[in-house]
């Protein structure tokens, strides 16, 4: 079947294309360069339609462990937004925590193609995979959790090599099916449970006498040797302590030049200035970004209303429990591996804080100068429901509408900032940089995020609307893998994505000290902790694609 | 991993029977026959051993195809007003199976064992909790106490797994860990260490649980009690738990929730997990909830994410609607509210759906004898026995691939459910 979409104005900025009429051609899901001779199956008018490869979100909790506890803690929430079966979609609920069918269906109706587990842990990947397999529509992929485990903590003290090391990681992302490695809070779950209740760049761990840097360092190192494309992904020390600030820049200059990726930085950059004792650091936190160019960020924007936070990190969730609203919470310790904490959230415009979140998400969207190197994210659904990324972008592309919002915000809060004074608004060509063609390169995928021939032909078509909100809330159309999956705003037909991997190479010899230490000291054993291939593709819906490593990596 | 070492011997098989998802076991495949040779007990040699007997699906008591056995099922919710997947004793597939089915017919869906889940999630939803996992607890419980559970007879191997095991990450003696039973005491010696250091128990009736439960709680806050005894037990003894709850580095408050069998058992289940959280004021301290034997864990979650609701949960109106009290299926079939009941009960052959005056479809493990002949009977595949699967343990956090031991022939909950999903 071969498909033509003529005349849609095109942005793709992985080919440089800005705003350029052309005519794609799919055929087997992939897109193909303009046939010579053949007949077209179906032809598809998009004159004046913007043309853009399918969204792809880096960093949403759409599966795992906590999302699951989130769910079921709030059926309130779910009660609001039941969603119907129809003759095509299963039935489910939305809102803060949605269910995997409603949030697979909810992303493709916004023009999105792809969405990443950013917080799986090893030993719970296998429930995260469940998950995501039962994410319609989307890709989905997952960065594997490292640096509160025993058992990297257990080397790294006894001075292991970094060798071990990256094998070590290798070895987990092989068998936790993952594309990248995340740290959160680094050491600092593993703290908690030696009762430490925080932990700073240079604190040690009471225990294996090792710091958060250290960590950084080792993890990074690993990740970069391995040639894995997804830099490390790091939630900081201290996430949301008012004048964690100066712990996130020394963290982004700390890193030694290698590749780092700070994942919700807005709840990173926080000063303690004022009469609040609560400022905005996003200008120094932007400047040291935008001097830094192995550094990458998404922002973790908050929006106005109820959600749920759920985190790996259970020593600040864990601090933060207090402000549980609704008033109930988690906290768990898991598996001497990881945690997690899950907290609902209520943010309130006319909070001086909550506000001033609000803006300091906006400023660093607004004053890091590359959007190659910044992506949109609510850190669904900690800063808000991943639903709210049309609203988002409006804020961005429009600054009248901007400012409307702002002067309605707590007024001390609206003082502490300088967000009116920020003229910028994000082009189109922006937009698909951040949620496309960045966001494609810096997860590792090689065949998304871009219209190049021979691309998967995951594209979206939106009617160019002055209100950015309605514009890229309800696209025209939203190809999947070459399956026109919505139309007009709606799901026409349900496909099932692939899951995203990388396959770095180990040595077996990790192996050896590996078994016992499953034996002595897991209640799991190693072979029946890691995930086949066979779990992936389970009942022959789900399938893998293997990204390839950076030159240097062994595949 | 599973491996074949020998003809017919399989090691490090996971079992999807215990709740603790014990998975070193050693087993032995002669035919259909299956046999533990390493690491069984009570409830994995029940679990694995039970024998097949009957092969074939039934309809009113006469053996049919079954192709006959699924078009009767059909039939049968095609017809139905209201209908029950209960039960729902199963695996991953089988429960994302039922789900979809539910969906379709508009059913209610229940877990055989929700009574006993619900006084935990029930806590869940109203004021959330602190809790660990199991290999947490193997390596840093240094006091476990226990609350009106007898763990081993529902869990023998609990105390060897995660308490007397040999050596732990972090140094710690284990001879020197503590154990104590508030209401129920032990059935036997499992919680008695090593060297023969017995649990300490203070003893209550499962009534007096609930003001015990309390009074621990003030006195773990600081308060003055009055009273020198309470449910039996001296304040003091009382006092010195909470004292002990205080000093103790990783606390770990566990109980089973199916022995908590008594009225809002979930109040009891909530004031142990809120002086959890109290007690992290100062020291670390987790609750360790124990169940998830029937699959119970499983499918609960399984229904969160693919509704976000747990069980009890139907869709009569073409979308989930949760309601805990409504939705039981328990309530629902003894006040005739129910006109078909698929019960689902794939690893335990006494595991038998209730008496009820609804039309039951039975799709349960082989050997499963009825008082009464189900409408159909189909004998279906076990998890982690015929056919591969996964299953979460009791955490909630962990599961096990399950592996495929022996060639039954006997279909899986999946395979039926999907083939009647499609046919509606």
């Amino acid at each position: 079947m071969l498909t033509k979409l003529t005349g849609g104005r095109i942005y793709d900025p992985a080919n440089s294309i800005n705003n350029e009429v052309k005519d794609i051609y799919i055929r087997d899901g992939r897109i193909i360069a303009k046939p010579a001779d053949e007949r077209i199956d179906k032809e598809i008018d998009v004159r004046g339609k913007v043309v853009m490869a399918g969204a792809i979100d880096m960093h949403t909790h759409i599966g795992g462990g906590k999302v699951n506890i989130a769910r079921t803690m709030l059926p309130e929430d779910h009660a609001a937004d039941v969603v119907a079966r129809t003759e095509l979609m299963r039935s489910g609920c939305g809102h803060a925590a949605p269910s995997t069918l409603t949030a697979g269906y909810r992303y493709a109706e916004m023009g999105y193609t792809a969405g990443f587990e950013p917080a799986m842990l090893p030993i719970n990947a296998r429930q995260a995979h469940m998950e995501m397999h039962d994410t319609p529509i989307i890709d989905k992929g997952g960065y594997v959790m490292l640096g509160s485990d025993d058992f990297l903590l257990r080397m790294m003290a006894s001075n292991g090599d970094q060798e071990a090391i990256n094998n070590y990681v290798a070895w987990t992302i092989h068998h936790s099916q993952a594309i990248g490695v995340k740290v959160v809070n680094p050491g600092g779950i593993n703290a908690f449970k030696f009762n430490q209740r925080k932990l700073d760049l240079d604190e040690k761990n009471k225990y294996y006498g090792i710091t958060p840097r250290d960590i950084l360092l080792r993890l990074a190192t690993a990740v970069k040797e391995l040639g894995i494309p997804h830099p490390l992904h790091v939630h900081g020390c201290n996430l949301g302590v008012a004048g964690n600030l100066e712990m996130t820049i020394d963290t982004m200059e700390g890193i030694n030049g290698l590749p780092m990726h700070m994942t919700h930085i807005q709840f990173h950059s926080y000063g303690t200035e004022g009469d609040y004792k609560f400022s905005s650091g996003s200008a120094q936190i932007a400047e040291v970004i935008n001097k830094h160019k192995n550094i990458t960020a998404d922002v973790g924007q908050i929006l106005f209303g109820q959600t749920v936070t759920a985190s790996g990190d259970n020593m600040r969730q864990h601090a933060a429990h207090s402000f549980a609203s609704p008033n109930k919470w988690v906290c768990m310790d898991i598996e001497c591996d990881a945690g997690c904490g899950v907290l609902p959230f209520k943010y309130k415009d006319q909070s001086y804080v909550n506000a001033l979140q609000w803006m300091i998400g906006l400023e660093t969207f607004l004053m890091i100068d590359d959007p190659w190197r910044v992506f949109l994210t609510t850190d669904h659904p900690n800063g808000a429901p991943f639903t709210s990324y049309p609203h988002l972008i409006r804020l961005l592309m429009d600054k009248t509408f901007r400012n409307d919002v702002l002067s309605t915000l707590h007024p001390e809060a609206q003082k502490a900032s300088h967000l009116a004074s920020l003229d910028r608004e994000y082009s189109l060509y922006e937009i698909a940089i951040m949620t496309r063609a960045g966001a494609a390169k810096l997860v590792g995928l090689a065949d998304r995020g871009h219209l190049s021939v021979g691309g998967a032909a995951d594209i979206t078509v939106y009617t160019d609307h002055e209100d950015r909100e309605k514009m890229f809330s309800k696209p025209d159309y939203v190809f999947k893998d070459g399956t026109m999956v919505v139309k007009d705003g709606e799901i026409v037909e349900v496909t099932w994505g692939t899951t995203h991997v990388v396959k770095p190479e180990y040595d077996n010899s990790i192996e050896a000290a590996l078994k016992p230490y499953f034996d002595k000291y897991h209640t799991q054993k190693m072979g029946n902790f890691k995930i086949s291939d066979d779990e992936i593709i389970d009942d022959g819906r789900g399938s893998l694609t293997v990204q390839p490593l950076h030159a240097g990596g062994k595949i | 991993m599973t491996e074949k070492t020998g003809d017919r011997v399989w090691q490090e098989v996971p079992s999807p029977f215990c709740g603790i998802a014990s998975d070193d076991l050693t087993i032995k495949v002669d035919g259909n026959d299956v046999s533990i040779i390493e690491n069984g007990d009570a409830v994995t040699r029940k679990g694995f051993e039970t024998v097949i007997t009957d092969t074939s699906p039934r309809v009113k008591g006469k053996e049919v195809s079954l192709d006959e056995a699924v078009s009767t099922i059909v039939d049968l919710l095609r017809e139905s007003k209201q209908s029950v997947i209960g039960g729902m004793a199963t695996d991953l597939n089988g429960a994302r199976s039922a789900m979809a089915l539910a969906d379709k017919s508009r059913a209610t869906i229940d877990n055989m064992d929700s009574d006993a889940g619900f006084r935990n999630t029930l806590v869940l939803q109203d004021t959330g909790w602190m809790l660990t996992t199991l290999t947490e607890v193997r390596n840093r419980v240094d006091l476990l106490l226990i609350v009106g559970s007898d763990i081993e007879a529902e869990f023998p191997r609990f105390f060897e797994r995660m308490v007397w095991n040999k050596e732990s990450m972090f140094d710690q003696e284990i001879e020197s860990r503590q154990v104590v039973y508030l209401g129920k005491a032990p059935s036997g010696d499992a919680s008695t260490s090593p060297k023969g250091k017995k649990a300490k128990v203070l003893a209550c009736d499962d009534g007096d649980l609930p003001e015990v439960v309390s009074i621990l709680r003030a006195l773990v806050q600081g308060k003055t009690i009055q009273a020198d005894k309470v449910g039996g037990i001296a304040t003091s003894d009382l006092a010195i738990l909470a004292e002990q709850l205080k000093q103790a580095k990783y606390s770990v408050v566990t109980w089973a929730a199916g022995d908590l069998d008594f009225d809002h058992a979930e109040a009891t289940v909530q004031t142990v997990c809120e002086m959890v959280k109290e007690l992290n004021d100062n020291t670390r301290s987790s609750g360790l909830p124990l169940g998830g034997k029937e699959g119970g864990i499983t499918v609960n979650q399984v229904s969160a994410w693919q509704s976000g609701f747990p069980m009890r949960t139907n869709f009569n109106q073409g979308y989930p609607d949760y309601d805990p009290y409504l939705c039981d299926s328990n309530r629902m079939l003894a006040n005739d509210e129910v006109d078909t009941l698929l019960w689902i009960s794939s690893f335990n052959i006494d595991r038998t759906p209730p008496k009820s005056n609804a039309t039951t479809v039975v799709l349960g493990r082989s050997g499963m004898q009825f008082e009464e002949e189900p409408e159909v009977f189909i004998p279906v595949g076990v998890p982690g026995i015929d056919h591969v699967g996964r299953a979460f343990r009791t955490d909630g956090v962990v599961s096990i691939p399950l592996r495929k031991l022996r060639d039954s022939g006997l279909p899986s909950t999946f395979d039926v459910l999907t083939a009647v999903e499609q046919a509606l």
